[in-house]
């Protein structure tokens, strides 16, 4: 898509508002809707990596040194990981906006 | 030359579906409908139809199977009446939403509670703001003509939409009437083969149907809306077309013995044919009457009605359903589209014909002549329901 998505007009649309480039759900930013965020906590992380497995927006990734980490732009805040990581390393916080 | 052959209604149906070379065809069967779907699937089952029949366990299926053969650009029919219009209904929505222009006809009948399965118009005001186009027919040969325009017009490039086609349940749709068949080699040429712009397609993918959040939702309805309208011109084009190649002409609203009329009655479906004895009767009184046919009920045709009924000084509309604690869906668009207007009739409204009741000549007589005396007196209920005993 060309036009940022606060651009595009009716004019703009496909018939029946077809989707024809593919993959372009990637570019929508769910991480709007999240009202809290996961903050990790490196002392209490094993690298476990069962945050990431129990993610249902698959947003959680291992950084080079080892430990997860989740991609704010996506991570809707449902605060999963935090309830399934049995060492207790993330904890949900407010967003400040 | 065109063959005419006397046939029921419904099997006309399955003929011009067939004349129209139809490529699928998912149904469940409910009456009044059933003999539509019925003889369809015979037509493939005997090798006359090359097309796939998809038997389904509810309406609700069957549209849904309309919309993915529609979507690979198939010629798509369906029908159903009722209940099964109302079981359906979600999907109706994301036909026209997603352009698919798959041909319905509906055999209008009524609503439970209590279950009848008889017609009146309670379905078809219960999918009125679907975005389909939607066209009323008379009479068998206006149905046969209408299902052929209802694919050449939804699937037109500029317009691709659904359209259903209103035939009165029992009133038409079990009736036998002599049908004038177009020959084939005419029908091919008023009918192009269906070309999907942006068919589902493993080698060019494309995603239907997707989210809509609300920073492109108003934009997906507006560009809609702006399509619908739009339709009327090509429905237009298709009917003057029709006409010049097969002598039968239809425009959105339609009049008998409207000339100089001052009272007017506006119908819809097949009631209008029961209405014209009693215009005639009445005219050959020397009553000033004349009667109104809503052909095109979506695209709703705005300036027509308001060209059509200008001169008159009252007009009384018939509706064959109610909305509950308002009044006569048909009419209270009437009355919309004349507000504004300087120069307009006193508008009357009665509800009628519910649940296969039938109205006679002379109970449209009588019906007029209540609606002028409520013209004049004024009527303390926004509108009568007429021959329902006190």
């Amino acid at each position: 898509m060309t036009k940022r998505e606060n651009e595009i007009t009716w004019k703009d649309l496909n018939i029946g508002c077809i989707v024809t480039e593919p993959g372009n759900a990637r570019q929508y930013r769910t991480g709007d809707w999240r009202s809290e965020k996961p903050i990790f906590d490196k002392d209490r992380c094993i690298k476990c990596g069962l945050c990431s497995i129990f993610c249902p927006e698959g947003c959680i990734e291992q950084n080079t040194e080892g430990y997860f980490e989740a991609n704010l732009f996506y991570c809707k805040g449902c605060g999963i990981c935090a309830r399934e990581c049995w060492p207790q390393a993330i904890t949900m916080v407010e967003e400040e906006e | 030359m065109a063959k005419r052959e006397g046939i029921e209604v419904s099997r006309a149906i399955a003929i011009a579906c067939k004349l129209a070379n139809v490529d699928v065809v998912a149904a469940y069967p409910i009456t009044p409908q059933t003999h539509i779907v019925e003889d369809l699937a015979e037509l493939v089952a005997n090798g006359e139809l090359d097309a796939s029949f998809i038997p389904v366990e509810s309406e609700h299926s069957a549209l849904s199977a309309c919309l993915g053969a529609a979507a690979v650009g198939a010629r798509t029919f369906t029908a159903t009446a009722g209940q099964g219009l109302e079981l359906m209904h979600e999907v109706v929505y994301v036909a026209s939403s997603m352009q698919l222009p798959i041909v319905m006809a509906v055999a209008n009948r009524a609503l439970s509670a209590p279950i009848s399965i008889w017609g009146d118009h309670s379905d078809v005001m219960a999918v009125r703001d679907t975005g389909w186009i939607q066209i009323f027919v008379e009479n068998g040969q206006q149905t046969v003509d209408n299902v052929l325009c209802a694919f050449r017009i939804g699937e037109d490039q500029r317009v691709l939409l659904p359209v259903m086609v209103h035939l009165d349940g029992f009133h038409l749709t079990h009736v036998i009437e002599p049908i004038s068949f177009p020959e084939q080699s005419d029908v091919d040429q008023f009918l192009p083969p269906n070309q999907c712009p942006l068919p589902l397609d493993p080698d060019r993918p494309v995603a239907m149907g997707s989210f809509g959040p609300p920073y492109i939702y108003p934009e997906c309805k507006k560009a809609q809306e702006i399509n619908l309208r739009a339709s009327k011109k090509v429905i237009l084009e298709c009917w003057k077309e029709f006409g010049d190649l097969f002598g039968r002409y239809y425009s959105p609203v339609e009049g008998y013995h409207c000339e100089g009329a001052k009272v007017l009655l506006l119908t819809m479906g097949s009631f209008s044919e029961t209405a014209m004895d009693a215009i005639d009767k009445m005219r050959g009184e020397g009553k000033n009457v004349g009667l109104i046919r809503l052909r095109l009920w979506r695209p709703f045709p705005f300036e027509e009605i308001r060209q059509a009924v200008r001169d008159a000084e009252v007009l009384i509309v018939l509706d064959r359903a109610i909305s509950f604690g308002a009044m006569g869906p048909v009419c209270s668009e009437i009355k919309s589209a004349l507000y504004n207007e300087a120069k307009k009739p006193k508008v009357v409204s009665f509800v009628g014909g519910l649940g296969g009741r039938d109205i006679s000549p002379s109970g449209f007589e009588r019906m007029i002549n209540r609606g002028i005396e409520i013209s004049q007196t004024g009527s303390e209920q926004e509108f009568e329901m007429f021959g329902v005993r006190e």
